[in-house]
C-alpha cells in the first residue's frame, strides 16, 4: 500500500511509514489531521510502550500484597490497617534537558498527580538524578536549575522530598537524567482506578486551564535530541503548585465521594490520553465537546486542546446525580470544573467542535494499536579488569574519595528540600534509606531510590541485579522489609543495537534480581531516546523500592551510637574493583567485570540483618556501596559525630580491594559489646560471614598505622560544597 | 485551649498544627477557613507555613487580605493569642500586626535544617514555659526568613525586650555561623508589645515528638496554655 502522506507530517509526530499503513488499515481511511496528532502522541514510545513493552512482561508483578500492579496511575500494596501504599517512579530527562528548572518542577508536578489520582495523599517524594561533570557550565546550569525545580515544586506543595541520589558522568553531559518518584498512602477501600466504566457520566476537567505549553510534550520524549531541540521549549511545561496543592486537596475529598466513578490525571498527552485511557479501561468509549474545555489563550485549535501538556489538570468522572456535589467541593477550593465530555459504549474517542464531529477514534486502535518493535540488539564482550598499580597512600585516597563529586555529602542538595512537613519523617535524607512513620499505626515506610550508573554500563545484567540488591539493602539496614518495586529505564536510542541489547540485559536482570527477593514490580517508566548528536547516555536503570517496618521504634540508623561498640563487617569480600569509584579517582577506563551479585549471599545477608535488628542486637547498620568499606565506615562515623579505631584490617583480598572495593552483599555493622556473642550466633545460623573492623571512639579515624584523620578533617572533606 | 488553625489556600503545615495541639497536647482544635469572620469561640489563633496563595509575589501580600485577616486582627487586639509561624509570621508582618519584614534568605535558597534557638524572654505567651537563656532545638523551613527592620524599630524591639528567639549554637552563643538565613540580630521570632502576638520562623510543631528527633516545640504551645490558665486566674 502507498503511503499517501507526505514525509514532514509523520515526522512531525514521531510516526514511521509502517505505522502510518497500519493505522489507515484499522480506519479504513486516512486519518485527519488531528487524528494523527492523537495518534501520535499515543502512539509515542513515551506512551505506548512499544519497545520495551514485550521485555517488561518478563518482570514479577503479582504477589500476595500487591492492590495494584502496573497499568495504573500508580502501583498499590497492602501494608495491613486497611492501608495501601501507593507509588510510582517517573522520568522527565528530556524537558530538563531544555528548561531544567521547569522540566524538574513539573517532573515532580506529575508524579504527585499520578499518587493522589489513586485517591491517596502524596507523604513523600524521591528523586534520582545524573549530570555531566560540574566544571562544565551547562552541567552546573542544569544542576542547578534541575535541584532549584524539584524544591520549588514540593516545597510549595507541601510534599517532603525524602530521599534520592545524584551521580555526576561525562555520559550525562548531553542528556541529564531527572526520575521523580513520589509515595502516597489511602485507606485501602478509598483506593481508587481511573476507569470510566458507567455509560452516561458526565466528565468534569478540574484545574488548570489549558494553554499551549507541552503541546507534543509525548513525542518530544519520544525521539533524540539535536541542536534544534532548544527551539522545543514550547513542549515544556509550566508548573504550579499551588495550584496543584489546591487540586490535590479537592481530589482527596472528591475520593470520598460514591458518586466519582474515576479521576485521571492528565499527563503526557494531555486530554488525548487521559481520555482515552479512562474509557478504555472502563471497556466504554468517550465523547469530548472541545468548547467546554477553558482556554488560556484565544484561538487555540481542537488538535492544540487535544495534545496540550498544561499541568495541574485532572479529569473526574462522575454520576450525573453526583455532580453538584463534585462542584461543591471544588468550589471550596476556588476551583472549576468544565462538564467536557461523557462516557459512551462506543468503544470510540468522539471529538466534537461546533457540533461537529472532528475525530472520531476507535479506542482500541489509539492504545493498543501500535505495532510492537522488536529492534536488533548486540551484546559487547566483557573485557577483564585493568590492572592498576598499587597505592601506598590510603589516607590520601581516602580524604579525596570522599570529597568526590559522587560521594560527598547531599545536604548541601537536600537542605533545599523540605524533608519534614507532614510530621512524618524519622530518617530524612542522607542515609541508607528515608524512614517514614505511617500516622496512626505503629508502622513505618522505609523508601530509597538506587542505581549505580558504572556497573550497569560494564554488565547490564549483572548492573541491574546490584541496583535491585542495593535498594533492598538500603531498605534493610533501616530494620525494614522490601515489600515492592517501582523503576525508571533512562536509555539512549533503542534502534542503536548496542542500547536495545542493554535494555534487554537491565530487564532480565531486574526480572531476576525481584523473582530472588519475591519483590513484585508494580509501576514504573521507560525513557528511551536519551541521545544527542549520537551520543547515547550510559543504560541508566533506576530502582525505587518501598520497605515495612512493623515498629518503629525497632528502627536502626546508619551511624555510631555509643563509644566502646564494635564494628564488624558482614558479607563476603571479593577481589573486586572495575567500576569502582576509587578506580575513576585514579583515572582508570571504565571496563571490565563489575562487582558480582550473589542473589543467594545477598537473601542470606539480608535475613540476617533483618533477625539481628528485630531482636535489637544492631546499635548501626550501613550498606557498604559506592566507595567502599573505608568510605562506608567513615560515613557511619559522620553520621554519628564519633571516631573509629580499627587495628590493621585486613581480608583475603588486595588492601585496594579490601579497603575501596564494591563488592555487593556487605553491610557494616556496630554493637554492644555483650551482645557480640549475640550476633556471631545469628550469623552464623544465616551463613554469613562476619568479619571484625574495630571500636566506634575518640576524635579520629583511625584504621591501622596508615590512616589517622581527625573527624573533624574527614567532616570537611566530605563538606566539600558542589 | 480552644485553638483555631487558620487554612489559607496553600497552607500545609496546618495538619501539623492540628496533630500537635489536638493530638499530641489533647487540647480541642478546629481549622478556621479563610474567609471566616467570627472566631469568638477560640482562644489560641495559629496561622501555620506554608505558600498561602502560592507566595509568587512577596510573601503573604495576598494572605493579608483574606477576609479572616480582619477577625485576627481584632483577636489580637482584644488580647487572643495569636502565633504566626513561618508564612504564619510572613503574614502578621504583612498585616501589620508585628513589624519587620522577611527577606530572602542571604543564601538565596531555601532552607530546611534543624536550628537552635536561644529563648530570650519568657514574658511572651509562647514563652512563659521557659526560662531566658534557654537553648531549643526546632526545625526551619524557608526560602524568606532573613528578618529584617529599620534601626530605629530594631532598637525599640530590642529595648522593649520584644525579641522572643535568636538563632544560636547549641551551646547558646549566639553567633553568626547559627544564623542559617543573615537574620538581623539572629532574630529567629518576635513579639508585639503586649506579648500576646508571637510570630516565629522556625516550626514547632515539627519538634512535638521525640520519633522525630525533638520535643523542644512542646514548650511554645504548653506556654500558651499556661498563659491563658493564668488569664482566667
Amino acid at each position: 500500500m502507498a503511503v499517501a502522506i507526505g514525509k514532514a507530517r509523520l515526522e512531525a509526530v514521531a510516526l514511521d511509514e509502517d505505522e502510518y499503513r497500519t493505522i489507515v488499515r484499522a480506519l479504513g481511511r486516512d486519518p485527519n489531521d488531528l487524528e494523527l496528532g492523537m495518534l501520535g502522541a499515543m502512539w509515542s514510545e513515551h506512551c505506548s510502550y512499544k519497545t520495551s513493552k514485550a521485555l517488561l512482561r518478563q518482570l514479577p508483578t503479582e504477589g500476595p500484597h500487591v492492590l495494584q500492579g502496573p497499568g495504573e496511575n500508580a502501583g498499590a500494596v497492602d501494608i495491613g490497617d486497611g492501608l495501601a501504599v501507593v507509588f510510582k517512579i517517573e522520568s522527565h530527562n528530556h524537558p530538563s534537558a531544555i528548561e531544567p528548572y521547569q522540566g524538574a518542577a513539573t517532573g515532580v508536578g506529575g508524579i504527585l498527580r499520578d499518587v493522589f489520582a489513586m485517591g491517596a495523599r502524596p507523604i513523600a517524594i524521591l528523586n534520582a538524578l545524573r549530570f555531566g561533570p560540574l566544571e562544565e557550565g551547562r552541567n552546573r546550569h542544569l544542576f542547578q536549575g534541575v535541584v532549584a525545580g524539584i524544591g520549588g515544586y514540593g516545597n510549595c506543595f507541601g510534599c517532603p522530598t525524602v530521599g534520592g541520589e545524584v551521580y555526576f558522568d561525562r555520559g550525562y553531559a548531553d542528556n541529564p537524567i531527572v526520575n521523580a518518584m513520589c509515595v502516597g498512602l489511602v485507606a485501602q477501600s478509598r483506593l481508587r482506578r481511573a476507569k470510566a466504566d458507567r455509560t452516561g457520566d458526565v466528565v468534569l476537567m478540574v484545574g488548570a486551564d489549558t494553554g499551549r505549553d507541552g503541546i507534543h510534550g509525548a513525542t518530544f520524549a519520544s525521539v533524540e535530541m539535536d541542536e534544534r531541540s532548544v527551539s522545543r521549549r514550547p513542549a515544556v511545561q509550566v508548573g504550579n503548585p499551588f495550584l496543584e496543592k489546591l487540586l490535590c486537596e479537592a481530589c482527596l475529598q472528591l475520593n470520598e465521594l460514591d458518586g466519582v466513578t474515576a479521576i485521571q490525571d492528565l499527563g503526557a498527552a494531555g486530554l488525548t490520553s487521559a481520555a482515552s485511557e479512562l474509557a478504555h479501561r472502563g471497556r466504554r468509549g468517550i465523547d469530548i465537546d472541545i468548547d467546554r474545555v477553558s482556554r488560556r489563550e484565544q484561538g487555540m485549535s481542537a488538535y492544540e486542546v487535544m495534545l496540550s501538556e498544561s499541568q495541574e489538570r485532572m479529569l473526574v468522572v462522575v454520576r450525573p446525580p453526583a455532580e453538584a456535589a463534585v462542584r461543591q467541593i471544588v468550589d471550596h477550593f476556588e476551583l472549576h470544573a468544565d462538564r467536557v465530555g461523557s462516557v459512551t459504549s462506543t468503544g470510540r474517542i468522539r471529538i466534537r467542535e461546533a457540533g461537529v464531529v472532528v475525530a472520531d477514534l476507535p479506542l482500541k486502535t489509539l492504545i493498543d494499536g501500535v505495532p510492537l518493535r522488536s529492534p536488533a540488539a548486540t551484546f559487547p564482550d566483557k573485557p577483564l579488569s585493568p590492572l592498576l598499580p598499587s597505592v601506598d597512600e590510603p589516607e590520601a585516597i581516602l580524604l579525596d574519595l570522599i570529597a568526590s563529586p559522587n560521594l560527598r555529602s547531599r545536604r548541601p542538595i537536600y537542605r533545599t528540600y523540605d524533608h519534614q512537613v507532614q510530621d512524618n519523617t524519622v530518617f530524612g535524607p542522607g542515609f541508607d534509606a528515608a524512614l517514614l512513620r505511617v500516622p496512626g499505626t505503629r508502622k513505618a515506610l522505609a523508601l530509597t531510590t538506587d542505581g549505580n550508573p558504572w556497573y550497569v554500563v560494564l554488565d547490564p545484567y549483572e548492573g541491574t541485579k546490584a541496583a535491585v540488591a542495593e535498594a533492598a539493602r538500603n531498605i534493610v539496614c533501616t530494620g525494614a522489609r522490601p515489600i515492592a518495586v517501582t523503576n525508571c529505564l533512562n536509555f539512549g536510542n533503542p534502534q542503536r543495537p548496542q542500547v536495545f541489547g542493554q535494555l534487554q540485559e537491565c530487564t532480565r536482570g531486574m526480572a531476576d534480581a525481584c523473582r530472588a527477593f519475591e519483590l513484585p514490580v508494580v509501576s514504573g517508566n521507560v525513557s528511551l531516546y536519551n541521545e544527542t548528536s549520537e551520543r547515547n547516555i550510559p543504560p541508566t536503570p533506576v530502582i525505587g523500592m518501598v520497605g515495612l517496618l512493623d515498629d518503629v521504634s525497632a528502627r536502626c540508623p546508619a551511624g555510631f551510637q555509643d563509644d566502646g561498640d564494635l564494628v564488624f563487617l558482614l558479607g563476603e569480600t571479593r577481589e573486586e574493583l572495575a567500576g569502582s569509584a576509587y578506580f575513576r579517582l585514579l583515572g582508570a577506563k571504565l571496563e571490565g567485570r563489575p562487582p558480582m551479585v550473589s542473589l543467594e549471599m545477598e537473601r542470606r545477608l539480608q535475613a540476617g540483618l533483618l533477625d539481628s535488628i528485630g531482636r535489637g542486637v544492631l546499635r548501626c547498620a550501613h550498606d557498604v556501596a559506592d566507595g567502599g568499606l573505608l568510605i562506608a565506615l567513615a560515613e557511619s562515623a559522620l553520621f554519628g559525630g564519633r571516631g573509629l579505631r580499627c587495628p590493621g584490617i585486613a581480608g583475603p583480598v588486595s588492601r585496594e580491594a579490601f579497603y575501596f572495593g564494591e563488592s555487593q552483599g556487605r553491610v557494616i555493622v556496630s554493637v554492644a559489646p555483650r551482645r557480640v556473642p549475640e550476633l556471631q550466633k545469628l550469623m552464623a545460623h544465616h551463613h554469613v560471614p562476619l568479619h571484625a573492623i574495630g571500636v566506634v571512639g575518640g576524635d579520629d579515624f583511625q584504621v591501622g598505622s596508615e590512616i589517622r584523620v581527625p573527624l573533624d578533617t574527614l567532616r570537611a572533606a566530605w563538606e566539600t560544597p558542589f | 485551649m480552644r485553638t483555631g488553625i487558620v487554612v489559607f489556600p496553600g497552607t500545609w503545615s496546618d495538619r501539623d498544627c492540628f496533630h500537635a495541639v489536638g493530638e499530641i497536647l489533647g487540647e480541642p482544635v478546629r481549622y478556621v477557613d479563610h474567609r471566616e469572620r467570627a472566631l469568638d469561640d477560640l482562644e489560641l489563633v495559629v496561622l501555620p507555613g506554608g505558600f498561602s496563595y502560592g507566595d509568587y509575589l512577596r510573601c503573604g501580600a495576598i494572605a493579608r487580605f483574606a477576609p479572616v485577616m480582619e477577625a485576627v486582627a481584632d483577636f489580637a487586639n482584644r488580647g487572643g493569642l495569636v502565633l504566626g509561624i513561618c508564612n504564619g509570621f510572613q503574614i502578621l508582618q504583612e498585616a501589620r500586626l508585628l513589624p519587620g519584614a522577611l527577606l530572602r534568605n542571604a543564601s538565596c535558597e531555601f532552607r530546611c535544617e534543624w536550628v537552635h534557638l536561644r529563648v530570650e524572654q519568657s514574658d511572651s505567651a509562647f514563652t512563659l514555659d521557659c526560662r531566658p537563656g534557654q537553648v531549643l532545638r526546632i526545625p526551619i523551613s524557608h526560602g524568606e526568613g532573613n528578618f529584617f527592620a529599620d534601626a530605629a524599630t530594631l532598637e525599640s524591639l530590642e529595648r522593649a525586650g520584644r525579641v522572643v528567639f535568636r538563632y544560636c549554637a547549641p551551646d547558646g552563643r549566639v553567633t553568626a555561623a547559627a544564623n542559617p538565613n543573615g537574620s538581623l540580630g539572629n532574630i529567629a521570632g518576635i513579639s508585639n508589645a503586649r506579648g500576646n502576638v508571637v510570630g516565629m520562623m522556625p516550626h514547632p510543631e515539627r519538634a512535638c515528638e521525640a520519633l522525630l528527633g525533638s520535643e523542644d516545640g512542646l514548650a511554645v504551645f504548653r506556654s500558651a496554655i499556661h498563659a491563658l490558665t493564668r488569664v482566667a486566674v
